[in-house]
């Protein structure tokens, strides 16, 4: 416990950092990953393309194979950010493609009749995507997002492998330079709890919030 | 399934706008192949001191024995897991509340932390206190440690999707708790099961390339090395990502096919973890067949 204690500071640095690369990620991920589902469920055939290569290429590739590449491979190509950049862009575009996947799971619970009735009023593609359908796929699909969210706060710690000292970084120095392994790693455990447990709330209160009530 | 959800058939302007976009869409694509081509090009990136590794056949072998020791690994934690899971979904759903306690607990505490720090503390942590392990031992345990957690809230959401009525009539016939667990309900919910844990399955493939960072002998540890070894990091890197995407995109098929399936065939449905990767949305069944 005292090792903990002692160590307050490096434990929350390392919780900022986990945090700020998670809601950053996220953010873009949210982003990319609503662009992505639009293209998947566009009526021109090579955006359709595109977005289920995307899915399927980074759903399928591990993270830390993508995090390597980007951050080892790509310098090759004049290709290099700083590490916590790198982190960022690798963890969006890798999340991009789960929260397309749900995106598009929250465009299919949408009647079609809503768009129907949006293609009867003349509204373009666009105007009924962004206007009709979204709003109420985002509603349908916030405890899949949050879980998403919470697992971008996991996988944030492959962070660490390209040296951006969030938690799990600091976690192993602390774990390296002190001789109470279990108890650095139960208070890793307790802060990355004090992450997801209020994440966790926060999703249950939005879902309630905007549950779509038939 | 990947209709798009505009229902009527498009008119003649629609038809030549969509052909617009198309080409437009098409072009900005191919661009950007080329660009990225180009760039590779430039940077003498498809030279032959970089390419030709990768076609001997001790290369090949090489990082196939890596994709070998990775299946071995998984495969292993696997059943390992899905043992620890058993024991935790019935903890859970114990009726003394102490060992529900306890099992909540491991889920909660293991299901929160990063499995490469778990691999860390196995590797770094465990030594410490006395305990070494090789580290293969190291990924598994720590496979295991995350993904028990993970397949004990799959087998918890699995047995509580079952119908109530199929307990309580166990119970009516005069059952015990541990006859009508074993013959009524288990059977029933393996079957739910299924197509969420080979999802499961295809996480845990991919979160096999975490063992790298403990020195174990996988895929991605092996393609590191051959990328030093011939300075030739992208072409190798990625030459692992397309492996590791042809067995999870087929691994992920067959899961599909799997639930779909399932779903024909019992209309209550399989419990759904595909897409996404974390047991929250298993929860969150659990939590819907609860209330």
């Amino acid at each position: 416990m005292d090792v903990v204690l002692d160590n307050l500071p490096a434990f929350l640095r390392g919780t900022r950092t986990t945090a700020e690369l998670t809601v950053l990620s996220f953010l873009f991920a949210l982003v990319l990953g609503t662009v992505v589902a639009g293209f998947r469920v566009s009526p021109v055939p090579p955006l359709r393309w595109l977005g289920t290569v995307y899915v399927e290429v980074f759903r399928n590739t591990p993270l830390l194979v993508l995090m390597f590449l980007f951050a080892f491979g790509f310098t090759k190509i004049g290709i290099q950010y700083p590490f916590f950049t790198s982190a960022i862009i690798v963890l969006s575009v890798y999340t991009g493609a789960f929260v397309a996947e749900t995106v598009r799971a929250g465009i299919n619970t949408v009647a079609t009749g809503q768009a129907e009735a949006a293609r009867a009023l003349g509204l373009t593609f666009l105007q009924l995507l962004f206007l009709v359908v979204l709003p109420q796929a985002f509603r349908s699909v916030v405890a899949p997002l949050g879980s998403v969210f919470i697992a971008l706060i996991k996988n944030s710690a492959l962070a660490a492998t390209i040296a951006v000292s969030d938690l799990t970084f600091l976690t192993i120095q602390l774990t390296n330079s002190t001789s109470r392994p279990v108890a650095v790693f139960l208070g890793s455990a307790f802060f990355y709890m004090l992450l997801a447990l209020p994440s966790g709330w926060a999703v249950g209160w939005l879902e309630r919030k905007l549950a779509v009530r038939r | 399934m990947t209709a798009p959800f505009i229902a009527d058939a498009l008119g003649p302007r629609g038809k030549r706008r969509v052909l617009l976009a198309s080409v437009v869409a098409g072009g900005l694509l191919a661009a950007m192949v080329v660009v990225a081509f180009l760039r590779l090009l430039h940077k003498g990136q498809f030279s032959d001191h970089l390419i030709a590794p990768l076609r001997q056949w001790s290369v090949q072998r090489f990082l196939l024995l890596g994709m070998v020791n990775t299946v071995k690994a998984a495969l292993v934690a696997m059943v390992l897991a899905m043992a620890v899971g058993a024991f935790l979904a019935l903890g859970r759903l114990s009726r003394t509340a102490p060992v529900r306690w306890l099992a909540g607990f491991y889920v909660e505490i293991f299901r929160a932390m990063p499995l490469i720090l778990l691999m860390f503390f196995c590797a770094l942590g465990l030594p410490k206190v006395g305990i070494h392990l090789t580290p293969f031992r190291s990924v598994v345990v720590a496979l295991v440690a995350y993904n028990g957690a993970v397949l004990g809230e799959i087998f918890r959401a699995g047995i509580l999707s079952l119908d109530r009525g199929q307990s309580e009539a166990a119970s009516a016939l005069g059952l015990t708790y541990w006859q009508s667990m074993g013959r009524v309900i288990v059977p029933q919910a393996a079957r739910r099961m299924i197509p969420a844990i080979v999802s499961q399955l295809v996480t845990l493939l991919k979160d096999t390339s975490l063992g790298t960072v403990v020195n174990y002998d996988e895929l991605l540890r092996r393609s590191r090395d051959t990328g030093t070894f011939y300075g030739n990091t992208l072409q190798v890197l990625t030459e692992a990502a397309v492996i590791y995407i042809i067995v999870n995109f087929t691994l992920s098929r067959i899961a599909r096919r799997l639930e779909v399936r399932q779903r024909r065939k019992y209309k209550a449905g399989a419990i759904t973890v595909t897409g996404v990767e974390d047991l929250a949305v298993v929860g969150a069944h659990a939590e819907a067949a609860i209330a």
